[in-house]
């Protein structure tokens, strides 16, 4: 009755290269760095002596925005300085993120998983450095056993605590970016097929059908804005509180 | 019995193999939601009883609300790229 054909993961994510070694996902993310640094170049132009207005209220209510929500909670105020990397870390993430739902384009560049392990790599490096900057040599053992921990429970805490800092945070930063956008791609390939063929199927019963798969596409679709955003956000506030932890050990 | 004799000798080795990797990339994720769904839904649920309870501190529950989901809803993900990896 219907013959639902899935295509292949790699035509899925892959499209096809522009030209060799150079593909849509590193379009977009090349365009994402790009419409970044233009943006904020912009703004940087402007007079600040004035009401800002266009681009430099978009660049400052971004600035607002990261410093009220993101590191005002989790790292107090010694980390403004860190207001230019999460922000540039934000606008890179939403920006790879937001191509998953815009027409013709249709293509997280965060769906693959080169770009959220090089991001999480780079938050990896720079907690650990923070670590060694502000505590010296003592942040292996501040990080590794907490205290108020009994002496002998140490044997398993300090293998537990070692992973769970230094192994899994890297890879659950990976992976929840990487699989939240890859997820919502899937959906809306699924979607989409599924309203395309139902409506060219043969059966004159099926056609009417096709409004419900195109009603969830739709409503994904809508979703989709949401989970770009948010998953945006919980990468830089989660980089903002592994950052924040090394600079200040726990007592 | 006589029937799933009949079926495993309809099917061949690769296309057993192919409808055993789908079965056990559908339980994978099934399985995989289970916990961070209770998870999830509990956190968010007394987020939201606390932000009615003190709705002053609202900003603050919502901070640590989405850093408690994320942390939950890495399992389900997790489960998520096993089933990518079985199943497609």
């Amino acid at each position: 009755m219907l013959a639902l054909e899935f295509p292949p993961i790699n035509e899925i994510l892959r499209w096809r290269d522009l030209f060799p070694t150079f593909n849509k996902v590193a379009l977009i993310s090349v365009a994402a760095a790009l419409i970044t640094i233009v943006i904020f170049l912009i703004a940087s132009n402007q007079d600040g002596m004035k009401a800002p207005k266009g681009i430099r209220n978009l660049a400052e209510s971004m600035v607002e925005f990261i410093e009220n929500q993101i590191i005002m909670p989790t790292m107090g105020k010694d980390g403004l300085g860190w207001t230019p990397f999460m922000l540039s870390l934000f606008a890179f993430i939403y920006l790879c993120n937001l191509p998953g739902i815009i027409p013709i384009v249709y293509m997280p560049a965060t769906a693959r998983i080169a770009i959220p392990l090089f991001l999480s790599l780079l938050v990896w490096v720079i907690f650990i450095g923070v670590g060694f900057k502000h505590q010296g040599p003592k942040y292996i053992k501040n990080s590794l056993m907490p205290p108020g921990v009994p002496g002998p429970l140490y044997i398993l805490v300090i293998p537990i605590e070692f992973i769970s800092t230094f192994l899994v945070r890297p890879f659950s930063l990976t992976v929840r970016l990487f699989a939240n956008m890859l997820a919502g791609h899937i959906l809306l390939v699924t979607f989409s097929l599924l309203t395309e063929e139902l409506i060219q199927s043969d059966t004159l019963v099926l056609k009417p059908v096709a409004i419900l798969p195109f009603f969830m596409l739709m409503f994904i679709t809508a979703f989709e804005v949401l989970v770009g955003f948010l998953q945006a956000y919980i990468f830089t506030i989660l980089a903002a509180v592994y950052i924040g932890g090394a600079a200040h050990p726990e007592h | 019995m006589e029937a799933f004799s009949i079926l495993a000798q309809a099917i061949d080795a690769d296309g057993l193999k192919a409808a055993e990797a789908a079965s056990s990339a559908g339980f994978a994720y099934g399985l995989a939601a289970i916990g961070p769904g209770i998870g999830i839904g509990y956190l968010v649920g007394k987020s939201v009883e606390a932000m009615a309870r003190q709705p002053e501190a609202a900003g603050m529950v919502r901070t640590t609300m989405f850093l408690g989901i994320a942390f939950t809803e890495a399992l389900a993900l997790i489960g998520f790229v096993v089933f990518i990896l079985i199943g497609l």
